[in-house]
């Protein structure tokens, strides 16, 4: 019989305050996959409509912005069509919103798993998250044939969309991993999310350009990561806004502060999910 | 020698919550603790609703390399909570634990299941939830799917499967997991009988392969087949540790103290009554957990508080559901007498012959009755005890695939067979 080479595994109380474990992380990285996979899945199997659930959901709320706050309340669009101006930031932000959703209820609604089966528990809102991008890049290729049909084209400037996306899943990353931890403590959270998350859509500057603020006041907008993200990508892909400035800035400095405190809140959680989830 | 030790544990211990409250909190009472702290007197005992136990407390073993160790005691000892520490689903609070190898755990079948996958997809999710990587599942993936008897329905979502379909789906992946160091709870106790006579053949296969094995169950027959030691937990401490058999009886005894041995209160009205019942194992010892090889004794103690005659003492055998076994009357052993009882205090010692009933949980009860020509009065009527009786390793428990004949009789049938077809030749 071949046995794996030997693993030593010791097990005792941990150290109070300790970053998850990479290494443990990328060896449990098949199982990532096939819950990412799982979500997805089911979530189409169950759905009549399946992916096009992915768009209908911004293009909807896009269409609804642009009666209302585009042609209503003249809110500007920085010279753009107000559609393909909300649209581009409603696809990170209907990513945020949703992977933060799931992600949030996900350890809970694993307590099945979580009680019978050692990993790495933040596996579970990761894969939520991961599964969470199939939909973005669906509603993505809606975006750029916007852009086709507006003949708006890109300058150089997309070359800094992958750099956004791995910001946007950092953004959702260090938002979700606070979440999820709080709601296996706190039962509270899980009534709170939708209502963070409507909140948080109007705090952020998708219906309107976040010039609509005084210069001045900007990088307090900043403090809101969705400021920097969405922001992001209008300038990246329209050209539009003051692009990676000071605002930025302000929202890679906090989305840094939340995802390395997140991260250390979750794994010194996780300890005790399987004993209170 | 150390080097042969497989998991060793040291000192292990559990603290868990225990109270009025919800294990988690509300966020409300988290932000109105400060408060009550500050207004309240009792402040720094503003937990006191809570308690807190230790599930686990200086738990200390080692098993070395191959053993297949057996972890039994009653409900709520431990056993469980010792297991998720070991497979690291939770932590423990105090002590340490080391385990050489790669580690398997199946403290459930069918982990991670969702209902709308087919059987296929269920089984990789379940796999690598086990710990299996997609190319062993690949590579298994035929023999677990024979396993379970599912190829047919393979790829039809487990949401239109029985719960047997289910569970044999579930234990063929758990089966298929080829670690050094597999932990079990109970796993076994699911499925129709054919299936779990399938899974316990499994698990001898697994014992007689060389892996480590830490087995928490509550079926003593399989417990003393699979494992050569065993570990007993009490309220969270080990209470025995050694040979299988030892710690099994010490077990035994322990769990099933009380009812040896019955007494009723004096009832003056009665002319006759029954004051205790006794059972005693083949040495004479008051025990409701018996060896079925061995006769089984009763002994009743009876009090006549005035003359009276046509009366005899009567024991019935039952089952727990009510099925009756046998009955006997203590004028057996004298037929055709009428019995006159002098007023005084009697012991009536009932013999039952060993290694005639199966193993299982039987009642007895006691009356004692009056002739009245035809009918009988019932003078008193007692409920006895209920008794296991256990199977030491005979025929009935030694079947091929390893688990109890079926049947309440344990009888040695003896079977003769012969040819009768003389006249076609042989193929």
């Amino acid at each position: 019989m071949c046995w794996r080479q030997r693993q030593d595994m010791i097990i005792k109380p941990s150290r109070r305050w300790a970053f998850p474990d990479l290494g443990e992380l990328w060896e449990h990285r098949e199982l990532l996959y096939f819950f990412a996979w799982r979500d997805i899945k089911v979530r189409y199997k169950q759905t009549v409509l399946g992916a096009a659930w992915a768009v209908i959901q911004p293009l909807l709320t896009m269409v609804v912005f642009s009666i209302f706050f585009g042609n209503f309340a003249k809110i500007p669009s920085e010279g753009l069509p107000y559609s393909i101006f909300s649209y581009t930031a409603l696809v990170p932000w209907t990513y945020f919103a949703n992977s933060v959703s799931q992600a949030s209820g996900s350890i809970v609604a694993q307590r099945g798993i979580i009680t019978k089966v050692y990993f790495p528990r933040v596996i579970v809102p990761l894969a939520s998250m991961i599964s969470g991008l199939l939909d973005f890049g669906i509603a993505f290729v809606v975006l750029v044939a916007m852009m086709l049909y507006y003949h708006i084209f890109p300058s150089f400037n997309i070359l800094f969309v992958p750099l956004l996306l791995i910001f946007c899943v950092a953004t959702v990353l260090a938002v979700g991993l606070w979440l999820t931890a709080l709601n296996v403590i706190y039962r509270d959270i899980q009534y709170a999310v939708p209502f963070l998350v409507q909140f948080w859509l109007f705090a952020t500057p998708v219906a309107y350009p976040s010039s609509m603020v005084p210069a001045r006041w900007r990088p307090v907008l900043g403090l809101n990561p969705m400021t920097g993200v969405v922001e992001g990508f209008r300038w990246s892909l329209l050209g539009s806004g003051e692009g990676l400035g000071p605002t930025f800035v302000v929202s890679v400095a906090i989305v840094g502060l939340l995802l390395v405190t997140g991260l250390l809140y979750f794994r010194h959680m996780e300890r005790m999910f399987a004993d209170v989830v | 020698m150390n080097s042969d030790i497989c998991i060793r544990v040291e000192n292990l211990g559990k603290l868990y919550r225990i109270g009025e409250r919800e294990p988690y909190k509300t966020l409300r009472d988290t932000l109105a603790r400060p408060f009550q702290r500050a207004f309240s007197r009792r402040s720094r005992h503003s937990d006191s609703r809570d308690q807190y136990i230790w599930a686990l407390k200086g738990v200390t073993f080692n098993v070395s390399e191959g053993e297949v160790v057996g972890i039994i005691g009653m409900n709520g000892a431990g056993k469980s909570t010792l297991l998720k520490i070991l497979s690291r689903i939770t932590e423990p609070t105090e002590g340490n634990a080391e385990i050489h190898g790669r580690v398997g755990s199946l403290l459930e079948v069918g982990t991670g299941f969702h209902s709308e996958l087919t059987g296929r997809e269920n089984a990789y999710l379940s796999g690598a939830l086990l710990g299996m990587k997609k190319r062993e599942i690949d590579r298994k993936f035929d023999e677990i799917v024979s396993f379970a008897e599912l190829s047919k329905f393979i790829d039809t979502p487990i949401k239109y499967y029985s719960s047997g379909m289910q569970v044999r789906l579930g234990f063929a992946v758990a089966a298929s997991l080829e670690t050094e160091v597999l932990l079990v709870d109970e796993v076994l106790a699911v499925g129709d009988v054919a299936f779990q006579k399938k899974c316990m053949s499994k698990m001898w296969d697994v014992a007689k392969e060389g892996r480590t094995v830490l087995f928490v169950s509550h079926n003593m027959g399989a417990v003393s087949r699979l494992c050569e030691r065993c570990v007993l937990l009490d309220h969270g401490r080990v209470s025995s540790i050694g040979e299988t058999a030892g710690v099994m009886s010490t077990y035994l005894n322990a769990a099933y103290p009380v009812r040896a041995r019955r007494e009723f209160a004096s009832d003056p009205s009665k002319p006759m009554q029954i004051r205790s019942v006794t059972l005693l194992d083949h040495q004479g010892e008051a025990s409701t957990h018996l060896n079925l090889v061995h006769p089984i004794r009763v002994t009743i103690q009876v009090d006549v508080r005035q003359r009276i005659s046509g009366t005899h003492l009567a024991l019935s055998l039952e089952k727990p559901d009510g099925t009756a076994i046998c009955h006997s009357t203590d004028l057996d052993s004298q037929p055709g007498k009428v019995v006159t009882w002098e007023p005084g205090s009697y012991v009536a010692t009932a013999e039952f012959p060993g290694a005639l009933l199966n193993a299982g949980t039987y009642t007895i009860r006691v009356g004692i009755g009056l002739s009245r020509g035809a009918t009988v009065q019932t003078i008193d009527s007692q409920t006895g005890m209920s008794f296991q009786l256990y199977d030491p390793g005979t025929f009935g428990a030694m079947n091929v695939d390893g688990y109890q004949r079926e049947g309440l009789l344990l009888l040695q049938v003896p079977w003769k067979i012969q040819r009768t077809d003389s006249c076609f030749s042989k193929e």
